[in-house]
């Protein structure tokens, strides 16, 4: 069809005639079909009516390129911009993306893929090998869309010269035999015939057609805007992938877990884990502050969903270096904004308030301490370490440990377990059991602080030889056993929120690519470009007759309506003259 | 609470609403089986007649040969709209289009109207759901599965009222939509079927609102285009067949026949598919804008993102074949109901089957 011949300058000047181009068009006419005597007249008629490649081109050259190197990398060249090249590798670009919808990914969940390490011993290095575990980084996903680009660079560079000249050069003259064309009427009029091409004109530039007088006819293009908007489309794709490109390499990301009353400054040491893309320098972080001065939670307290949040909202007040502090809500779906950072609420939790005193009844440890959600209601677990200050009864440094379990809201005395009924703060309870010993916190290693390290510490035991272990409610105290101390809930049971750090360049560009992209893609699609031609000549009676022909890249239900329109409007101007009495043409009429 | 009370009523009455427009699409599928029905005694054969005349595929191009004279007949009063004749293009062929189910028949017709009217109906009945369940929860009716499904074939049967009374051709899609919206409407109030309630605060955004309604709209859409993409591929190796000679079987003859021109399929699955295709580019755009506000990264290829990523470069590919010698007609119709298929499969598999964050099925 028709891209085999629409631009062909010099090339075919057959199909591009039937104005088969498009999308909206005819199905099944194979490409290069024996051309008829009448198709051959439409001549140039629909050339450069697009510019998309021609197609044809590459295929010719796949059988024997032959010409050394530089007829290969020619040969290649033509290849990969062609239109089946791309369409082949578009294909490529969504089969590629399936696995890494399937298979746990490092960039999205470490501990899963470990976790599916250990389940499929054989699977696993075969995927590694694959690069299925970074299915999105890999070399070969890389080189598909990279491929890919290149193609699209490749089509839209030549593409939008053919544009230009084409917007440079006019409408071709009118073809032979306009009524081979799909769209056709004729009339005949007592108007001279350069009057009716004089008012042709005037009325396609007044709707907007581009315009001129080849020989005999008037020739008129519109829609120039279908191409424009083709070729934003792709570009905008190539700024799309650069700016995600730049955003991925130069991002930096981390969480922060913050306790209402305490604060976090933007400086990598007090990130608790932290990524950034390969080309990140750490003055790249956005200087700024901010403490945390409430979270709030609210859960829907009846019904079938009893428990299910409702809103998180942490009230943060932040400062930059130059002295601007304000107050601000961070939402879960609003977060605040600093000069290109962006600070995310993405989880919260308890952090009840104890105090810890030894041998000698001094106050060694008092701090909320952040205990980590284990279900939706917020049933929680921690460890609490005193790891200085403390003495024991004889008066020797000893290091404490507990293990703390925490529920927002107790089912009540006798209710067995220690599983919260509610996510928010009813009735609290902390149940502790409690250590002394090594915490190894010296040992070198990192240490998890929401776990105890139990292998160099002995458990509290009470006086009948037990375990020691204790639930609290707000305000009671455990003793440890021998006089060795006390540890207090505290009648304070502060939330903590975390936030999630980002800040990723290059969003605006992406942003604006988008729509863009958006914009050119409406313009490609619903702008039909179209050919007119209003021909008015003489007849051998000595009546004028005028014909009009339209042609679209894209054969389209408009296409008549519109020259239906034209027509009217021409013939307002030059008016139907009367048939002849003989009426021969009274037969053709019906 | 006075509140609560209203709320659950309301839920209530959304499902006996949604229960009442299944059983008035059954009535309306069973009077779409009668249109066909009666339609089958039909004996227009207009398409066999079409292809097999003298000169075969050629037949459609003499439409154009007499230029016809047009204007005003007598007097110069009037000003006629001059006519405008047009000309199928090279090489396609110039079939005629079916009747339609009812195959011409008074009766066909009639039921083929009654059915109609019961699918607006229906339609009136499950839009009435739709709007109930969403002011039961206040909110954006598109929580969970149930929600989209119910949300989803509403819209499908909307946008086809819209185009069957903006006069368009599409009554033959009469029959397989309402068969198929029972379907997604059986799944929804048994399998998919939740509660109404208010939202996690995830979700809690006037994204939701654009993104999620423009995306119903899209896969309602794009099923549009797949049943034409579908009916197409039967309808083309009807017309082939009957081209090349040959005799097909009397069953795809009377239901084939009665269609319209492959031709004509493939161009309402084009325009229909083409025309939504900025939308859910906007959809995705939209969706990387939300996840960049909820969290705290536009693009992160998860599940969900990956396979709206893969519908939308499937209906590129489309589009591009549909422009690429070689691509067109049945190899493009077959790229079209794949970009469907990871639609689908992005829309129930994911949330069903995949671990995404986008996992508020509710199933
Ligand atoms: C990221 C990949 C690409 C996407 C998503 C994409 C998308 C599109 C879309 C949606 C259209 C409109 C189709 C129509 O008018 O019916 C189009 C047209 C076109 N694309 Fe692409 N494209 C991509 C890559 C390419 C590449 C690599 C090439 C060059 C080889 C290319 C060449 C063309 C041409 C020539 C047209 C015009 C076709 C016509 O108007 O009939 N595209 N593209």
């Amino acid at each position: 069809m028709g891209s085999t011949s629409m631009n062909g300058s010099g090339k075919g000047t057959g199909e591009g005639g039937d104005g088969s181009g498009g999308p909206v068009e005819d199905t099944g006419a194979p490409a290069g079909a024996v051309r008829t005597a009448e198709e051959r007249d439409l001549g140039e008629a629909g050339a450069r009516l697009s510019t998309a490649p021609v197609e044809g081109a590459a295929e010719t050259a796949a059988g024997a390129p032959g010409l050394g190197p530089v007829g290969w990398a020619r040969w290649f060249w033509r290849q990969l911009t062609s239109m089946r090249v791309a369409l082949i590798l578009l294909f490529l670009l969504s089969l590629g993306a399936i696995p890494g919808s399937l298979i746990p990914q490092n960039s999205i969940d470490e501990t899963k893929v470990a976790a599916f390490r250990e389940r499929h011993e054989t699977l696993a290095p075969l995927y590694d090998s694959l690069q299925f575990f970074d299915v999105y980084s890999s070399v070969w996903f890389s080189a598909i869309y990279l491929l890919l680009f290149v193609s699209l660079i490749g089509c839209i560079v030549p593409r939008s010269w053919q544009f230009v000249g084409q917007l440079r050069s006019r409408p071709p003259g009118a073809p032979r035999r306009l009524d081979r064309l799909p769209a056709y009427t004729t009339w005949r009029t007592e108007a001279e015939p350069e009057q009716v091409r004089e008012a042709a004109l005037a009325m396609l530039a007044g709707r907007r057609f581009r315009a001129h007088r080849a020989g005999d006819a008037v020739a008129a293009e519109k829609g120039y805007l279908r191409e424009a908007g083709n070729l934003v489309f792709h570009v905008s794709l190539i700024v799309m992938l650069v700016a995600f490109a730049w955003g991925q390499l130069f991002k930096s990301e981390g969480g922060k877990l913050v306790v209402e009353g305490g604060g976090f400054s933007n400086t990598l040491t007090q990130y608790d884990d932290f990524r950034s893309g390969s080309l990140f320098a750490t003055d790249d972080l956005t200087p700024f502050s901010f403490v945390l001065d409430s979270f709030t939670g609210t859960y829907a307290k009846s019904g079938p969903e009893r428990g299910t949040p409702r809103t998180y909202e942490a009230a943060v007040t932040w400062s930059t270096p130059e002295g601007t502090e304000r107050k601000q809500v961070i939402e879960v779906n609003r977060p605040l904004e600093v000069d290109g950072t962006k600070v995310y609420l993405n989880g919260h939790g308890y952090a009840p308030v104890v105090t810890v005193r030894d041998a000698r009844g001094e106050v060694v440890f008092q701090d909320p301490v952040p205990l980590l959600p284990i279900d939706s209601n917020v049933t929680s677990t921690g460890a609490i370490k005193v790891m200085d200050g403390y003495r024991g009864p004889d008066g020797e440094k000893d290091q404490l440990g507990f293990q703390a379990f925490f529920v927002p809201t107790f089912a009540g005395a006798g209710e067995g377990d220690m599983f919260s009924q509610f996510p928010g703060l009813e009735f609290p309870v902390l149940a502790l059991t409690g250590y002394h010993g090594s915490l190894g916190v010296d040992s070198g290693l990192p240490q998890n602080v929401y776990q105890l390290d139990t292998s160099k510490m002995e458990q509290f035991k009470a006086a009948n030889g037990e375990v020691l272990k204790q639930r609290l409610l707000p305000g009671e105290t455990m003793q440890l056993p021998d006089g060795a101390g006390s540890i207090t809930f505290e009648k304070d049971v502060r939330e903590w929120a975390t936030f999630q750090i980002t800040r990723q360049p290059a969003t605006g560009w992406a942003l604006s690519g988008a729509i863009a992209a958006i914009g050119g893609l409406a313009a490609s699609l619903f702008v039909q470009r179209r050919r007119v031609w209003v021909r008015a000549v003489r007849g051998e009676d000595g009546v004028t007759v005028v014909e009009m022909a339209g042609l679209g890249r894209s054969e389209s239900a408009k296409l008549p309506e519109e020259l239906g329109d034209l027509a009217l409007a021409l013939n307002a101007q030059a008016p139907t003259a009367p048939e002849p009495v003989d009426a021969t043409a009274e037969g053709a009429t019906t | 609470m006075n509140l609560a009370a209203t709320n659950e009523s309301l839920a209530e009455i959304s499902n006996y609403l949604i229960y009442s427009s299944m059983a008035v699409y059954t009535l309306a599928f069973f009077a779409h089986m009668a249109e066909w029905l009666f339609g089958s005694r039909s004996k227009v054969a207009r398409t066999a007649a079409a292809l097999t005349a003298g000169d075969g595929g050629q037949g459609g191009r003499e439409a154009a040969a007499p230029a016809v004279t047009v204007g005003t007949a007598g007097g110069t009063a009037v000003l006629d709209r001059p006519k405008v004749v047009t000309r199928a293009t090279g090489g396609a062929r110039d079939v005629p289009d079916g009747p339609g189910a009812h195959g011409g028949t008074a009766k066909g017709d009639l039921y083929g109207r009654i059915a109609v009217s019961l699918t607006v109906l229906a339609f009136l009945l499950e839009a009435a759901g739709v709007a109930s369940r969403a002011l039961s929860v206040q909110r954006a009716p598109w929580g969970n599965m149930y929600e989209f499904s119910t949300t989803f074939s509403t819209v499908v049967v909307g946008v086809y009222l819209v185009l069957l009374f903006a006069g368009k051709n599409v009554r033959w899609a009469g029959l397989p939509l309402v068969t198929t919206v029972l379907l997604d409407l059986g799944l929804a109030v048994t399998v998919l079927y939740t509660e109404s309630d208010q939202l996690v605060p995830a979700l809690d955004s006037y994204w939701l609102w654009i993104h999620v309604s423009t995306a119903i709209f899209c896969g309602a859409v794009f099923y549009l285009g797949a049943v034409g993409s579908i009916l197409y591929l039967f309808r083309d190796s009807y017309e082939a067949k009957l081209a090349g000679g040959g005799t097909p079987g009397r069953f795809a003859t009377s239901v084939l026949e009665r269609l319209p021109s492959a031709a004509t399929l493939d161009k309402f699955a084009y325009r229909v598919n083409a025309a939504v295709f900025p939308l859910w580019t906007f959809t995705i755009i939209a969706g990387a804008i939300w996840a960049g506000d909820a969290w705290g990264r536009y693009w992160g290829w998860d599940a969900k993102e990956v396979w709206s990523f893969i519908t939308w470069v499937a209906y590129a590919a489309y589009l591009h074949a549909r422009a690429t010698a070689g691509w067109k007609g049945r190899k493009a119709a077959y790229i079209a109901l794949i970009a469907f298929l990871t639609f689908l499969w992005n829309y129930y598999g994911v949330n069903m089957f995949v671990n995404s964050l986008h996992s508020y099925a509710g199933v």
